[in-house]
């Protein structure tokens, strides 16, 4: 069996070998999970829309780059006034938007006021909540005053959300998206791939690919195929399971195990018994076995975390001793809450193999302390309705992919049903607080109160398996913001 | 022959409302709300609202029951709440899939199964009719979607001729088209080739053992010109009926075989629908299913009355 | 989820005892399904290994002694997995079957009894829905419903209503005009108990046959749905969400996707050959032929 195989190996490799010796590719498949429903990043949450789009087909004044920083786009530079309540963007020049129509600041002021309007359907409102008044000054300037002083305005500005779009076009984006960036949109087969080519008349530096594919390669059984054929050249964030380390040993690519902003959490009712109980809380938090979980969800290494904060950020403390794993301690605490026999409640699972298999080793740690979970699978659809919106769940386990999202944990309402005033004060007083270090330690008080409130099961970070041809160049390793970006990307040989 | 046939479109055209409304009133009670959907997991209120309305989510039942009901009439399926496309154009990008696949895997099928079950016919009783007859009995226990997978490893990952999945478009040229779609018409084939065979072999068993064929062989008429010319023609009946109802099983059946091979057919797109609560897609190509399981009996049907006469009249 | 291939003839009076052991469809059928069945039911005495504590430490084993069929990526045994499963898929296909019967049976009866206008409304309801795909209307109830076994069950048994109601109905009618019909017709019995003491007795043979033909369906039927997602959940195993589960790992733990697929396959397979040899059985006419 091997022999023959090896020889078969042999007579394949023969074959590549003499296509390789073209020159360097300029095409490039990539693979994505989830199929945007369209492309208008302005108009949906939809992290699949910014996985094609974000910095490929539209840019906004800043953008967040690999190493999450904040960047100039289409914004030169910036002048902050010294109440900072006034930013003032300077605009390169010579910027056209894909249909040929000029951008300047009419633009950007159409752009930002379009999405704090009454009838705005921006997925993140909020991101221009602290926005007073937008003015163009002259064409390449354009001058926005804040209602209050506001830290992360800079870095709101350089969501998928912020991007700029242009009056001709808006309404058509969703279909027929136009944006600046280095690529333009060339078709989009349902269900099955959307198109870039090289946008020819690029204003910054133009890019090494002339065309890109984002194929929709929805999970590992098709992914592995997919790659190990050669279909799909590159998958950002590769739905991989247990075949990584059988795709690791092969040198025909690289496996890049970066971070995400994905805090993965075993989401809790706090609002409803008896997860309103902080015993049940520590019990479930100190039941909870942190490498199995991880290893039952497919993954050979993931950071732990104990609280809503990723490792990556500068302001994270390790918090994961806070409840550690001794299921005997656990016990103790259910007893002492009422339970010494445990009880019975649900654990609602969205499709990602994280949450259904992580949910059945969390489900088997749980009945050890006496905890019986009904595993109960629903689509996202269902998610959202019953536990995002309804708040009709016991516990469930979802990432959370938004980048510096503890701010959650104080919205009244939100799915948690978790309400600390002091957690709301901290928060509060982050929001208008830009000094860093400043902010630094109100983000280490705010992992910590919610930490020792157990308020969720933390499980891990979701890591970033990257997995791509080991001749591709350029590719994000991390994703500080849900894109792909392929501005850098190239072919060595 | 023509009130028949009147009557058989009569009660196809009942059909299709009936399941209409069933299509129609079944999906209404579907938990999940579109416009939630549409906007993520942080969406706001207000722009929830605004959207909700903007989809027409806000009137009666009755109402949006006419609505869609007459649009189709005329040929408007609506809009898809998730591509925000009109759901006719996304079932005509689909079915360019869909139906070359279930197309090609009818004619594999029979290509294999018609000569294998008149071949075990002729040789009723003997090894070639016991094996051929047992691997048909195989074939039939075989979930495609595992055939499908032992097919991916062997041909795609393994062997590396095929693609393992993915489908080019026809833009990209035939070949790359018809490559795409080869294993997944095999995985669907198979199956159907075993079922075909066996019933082929047994018309033909049957036809074999009427009186005519006996006196035909007995008037000293060559065997093979007495099993392809007259067996044949009448062992069609039965063949030709499971061929109907195959095509229209084929051409819904693609939904497992088109998620393992992520194709973009119309069985994902309804699938990638249901869990997306994307009714107005769902409906559409269900009642597009229906509608050519409807035609497909009514064609065979006429096709019946067309080779055996006396089934006129007893319907 | 398939077609069935046969129209079937009247059968005449069962007398298969005597014929039963000699013919080989039935004897490797019955064995294979006793075999499955012992199996399914020592799952619920014993089994290699407790399937509901995980050990992922032992994730992914290939064949051994101790694990015959390997363990699965939360380290359970696959054998005892597979022996649960047989439990899950069988109650599944048994109880849709059995939906179909309870339903279809007393309405294709009722429809042949009756005639005219009865008769016409239920053939006409019958085509209404045969003409849905079944997996795809299957796929529908599960994912409004929420999946799970139940829904699986329910999924599935409806579409095996028309089937009975059709199979029933055909049988009935060819048996009413018969010379014990009209004695007990004219003796003043009515048609309901004509159907119940009478036409029943007559087409039970039939029926059974069948009956064997939509159990080996639903098997794969509900393979296909769990496959998707759709069938019982965890930590109920089925054979269906197990192949699904192994697609995704074949490159590393290839035997992850045999066992459970040798598992459809040799179950279906006796089945089938159990419905061919009964119908071989109890069908004279067809017997002749072999």
């Amino acid at each position: 069996m091997k022999t023959i195989k090896s020889i078969i190996g042999g007579a394949a490799l023969l074959l590549a070998a003499g296509t390789a010796a073209l020159a360097a590719r300029t095409d490039l498949v990539v693979g994505v999970v989830l199929e945007p429903p369209h492309l208008d990043p302005t108009a949906s949450a939809a992290a699949a829309i910014d996985e094609i789009v974000y910095a490929n087909l539209f840019q906004g004044l800043t953008r967040v780059g690999r190493n999450g920083a904040v960047e100039p786009s289409l914004a030169e530079s910036w002048d902050v006034s010294e109440d900072g309540k006034v930013y003032t963007f300077k605009l390169h020049t010579g910027v056209k938007f894909h249909d040929g129509t000029d951008f300047d600041a009419e633009d950007v002021k159409f752009t930002l006021d379009r999405a704090r309007a009454e009838d705005s359907t921006n997925a993140q409102k909020q991101l221009f909540a602290a926005i007073d008044t937008v003015e163009a000054v002259d064409p390449q300037t354009v001058k926005v005053t804040l209602k209050t002083p506001q830290g992360a305005f800079l870095y709101n500005m350089g969501w998928g959300d912020a991007v700029i779009v242009a009056p001709e076009s808006a309404d058509g984006n969703k279909e027929k998206p136009i944006g600046t960036g280095p690529f333009k949109f060339d078709s989009w087969a349902k269900g099955s791939a959307v198109r870039l080519v090289r946008n020819p008349d690029y204003w910054g530096d133009p890019v090494a690919l002339e065309k890109a594919e984002f194929r929709i390669v929805p999970d590992a059984a098709a992914a592995i195929p997919a790659l190990l054929s050669g279909d799909v050249q590159a998958f950002p964030q590769m739905p991989v399971g247990d075949a990584l380390s059988q795709i690791e040993s092969d040198p025909r690519f690289v496996v890049k195990i970066g971070a995400t902003e994905g805090e993965t959490i075993l989401a809790m009712n706090n609002g409803k018994e008896p997860f309103n109980n902080l015993k049940v809380r520590q019990a479930i938090a100190h039941a909870l076995n942190r490498p199995e979980i991880i290893a039952g969800a497919g993954y050979s290494e993931a950071p732990e975390i104990g609280s809503h904060f990723s490792p990556a950020n500068s302001a994270y403390v390790d918090l994961t001793g806070t409840y550690p794993y001794d299921p005997a301690n656990a016990k103790e605490l259910l007893a002492e809450a009422g339970y010494p026999d445990g009880f019975k409640a649900t654990l609602k699972l969205p499709p990602p193999p994280y949450a259904r298999q992580g949910g059945e080793v969390v489900a088997s740690q749980l009945r050890q302390i006496g905890i019986d979970l009904q595993i109960i699978p629903v689509e996202w659809a269902q998610w959202l309705e019953q536990v995002f919106k309804n708040k009709d769940y016991d516990l469930s386990i979802v990432s959370h992919t938004e980048p510096n999202d503890i701010n959650i944990y104080a919205r009244d309402d939100y799915y948690f049903n978790y309400s600390n005033p002091a957690f709301k004060e901290v928060i509060n007083t982050l929001d208008v607080t830009s000094d860093p270090e400043r902010r630094a330690d109100l983000y280490k008080t705010a992992q910590k109160i919610i930490a020792e409130d157990a308020v969720n099961g933390f499980l891990f970070q979701l890591p970033k398996i990257g997995v791509w041809d080991a001749k591709l160049q350029g590719l994000w390793e991390n994703s500080p913001i849900q894109a792909n970006d392929l501005t850098e990307v190239k072919w060595t040989d | 022959m023509t009130a028949y046939l009147a009557k058989r479109l009569l009660i196809g055209l009942a059909t299709l409302v009936v399941a209409s409304m069933v299509v129609f009133a079944v999906l209404e009670v579907v938990p999940g709300d579109p416009a939630l959907i549409m906007l993520g997991m942080n969406a706001e209120p207000e722009a929830l609202a605004t959207l909700r309305e903007q989809m027409g989510l806000n009137q009666p039942l009755l109402m949006r029951y006419l609505d869609w009901a007459s649009g189709m009439i005329v040929g408007d399926f609506g809009r898809s709440y998730t591509y925000s496309s009109p759901v006719i154009e996304l079932i005509g990008e689909r079915a360019a899939v869909s139906l070359p696949l279930a197309l090609l895997s009818l004619v594999l099928s029979t290509v294999i199964a018609l000569p294998v079950g008149i071949f075990a016919a002729s040789r009723r009783g003997r090894p070639a009719d016991t094996i051929s007859m047992g691997v048909a009995q195989v074939g039939v226990a075989i979930p495609n979607f595992w055939f499908a997978l032992l097919l991916i490893y062997l041909f795609a990952v393994w062997l590396r001729l095929v693609p393992a999945g993915g489908f080019p478009g026809w833009n990209a040229g035939l070949w790359p088209g018809v490559k795409a779609l080869i294993l997944p018409a095999i995985a669907l084939a198979l199956p159907q080739a075993a079922i075909l065979a066996r019933v082929t072999r047994s018309a033909m068993l049957e036809v074999l053992g009427e009186d005519y064929i006996r006196t035909a062989r007995a008037k000293g008429m060559p065997r093979r010109v007495v099993l392809w010319h007259h067996a044949l023609r009448n062992a069609l009946i039965p063949v030709l009926t499971i061929l109907g109802l195959q095509f229209a099983f084929l051409l819904a059946g693609t939904i497992i075989i088109e998620n393992v091979f992520y194709l973009p057919g119309l069985g994902r797109l309804v699938f990638q629908a249901i869990t997306q609560r994307d009714l107005i897609v769902v409906e559409g190509v269900v009642m597009l299913l229906v509608a050519s399981v409807v035609l497909v009996n009514i064609l065979v049907d006429i096709g019946y009355a067309i080779v055996d006469p006396r089934l006129r009249t007893r319907q | 989820m398939s077609i069935d291939p046969t129209l079937h003839e009247n059968p005449d009076e069962p007398h298969f005892l005597k014929t039963a052991l000699t013919d080989r469809s039935f004897a490797i059928g019955s064995c294979i399904t006793l075999l499955i069945a012992a199996m399914a039911l020592l799952s619920f005495l014993w089994t290699p290994y407790d399937i509901t504590v995980l050990t992922v430490a032992d994730k992914l084993q290939g064949l051994s002694l101790a694990h015959p069929f390997g363990t699965d990526h939360l380290g359970r045994d696959i054998l005892s997995m597979i022996m649960i499963g047989a439990r899950n898929s069988i109650a599944v296909a048994i109880v849709a079957v059995g939906i179909g019967m309870g339903v279809g049976v007393p309405l294709g009866c009722w429809a042949a009894a009756r005639g005219g206008l009865v008769d016409e409304v239920l053939m006409r309801f019958n085509d209404l829905v045969f003409a849905f795909p079944a997996l795809l209307s299957a796929i529908m109830i599960t994912a409004i419903f929420g999946p799970g076994a139940v829904n699986a069950i329910i999924a599935i048994g409806i579409f095996n209503v028309p089937v009975f109601a059709r199979v029933a109905r055909a049988g009935a009618l060819s048996v009413w005009p018969r010379e014990f019909i009209l004695a007990a017709r004219a003796a003043g019995k009515g048609k309901f108990l004509i159907s119940v003491e009478h036409i029943l007795p007559n087409i039970v043979a039939l029926l059974l046959v069948q009956g064997t033909i939509q159990f080996a369906l639903g098997i794969l039927a509900e393979a296909g749905l769990s496959y998707l997602g759709l069938g019982a959940q965890p930590p109920m195993p089925s054979w269906g969400r197990m192949l699904f589960e192994a697609q995704t790992r074949m490159i590393v733990a290839p035997h992850l996707a045999l066992f459970p697929g040798l598992a459809i396959v040799v179950t279906v397979l006796g089945l089938n050959l159990l419905g061919d040899g009964l119908r071989d059985l109890l069908d004279p006419r067809l017997r002749r032929e072999r």
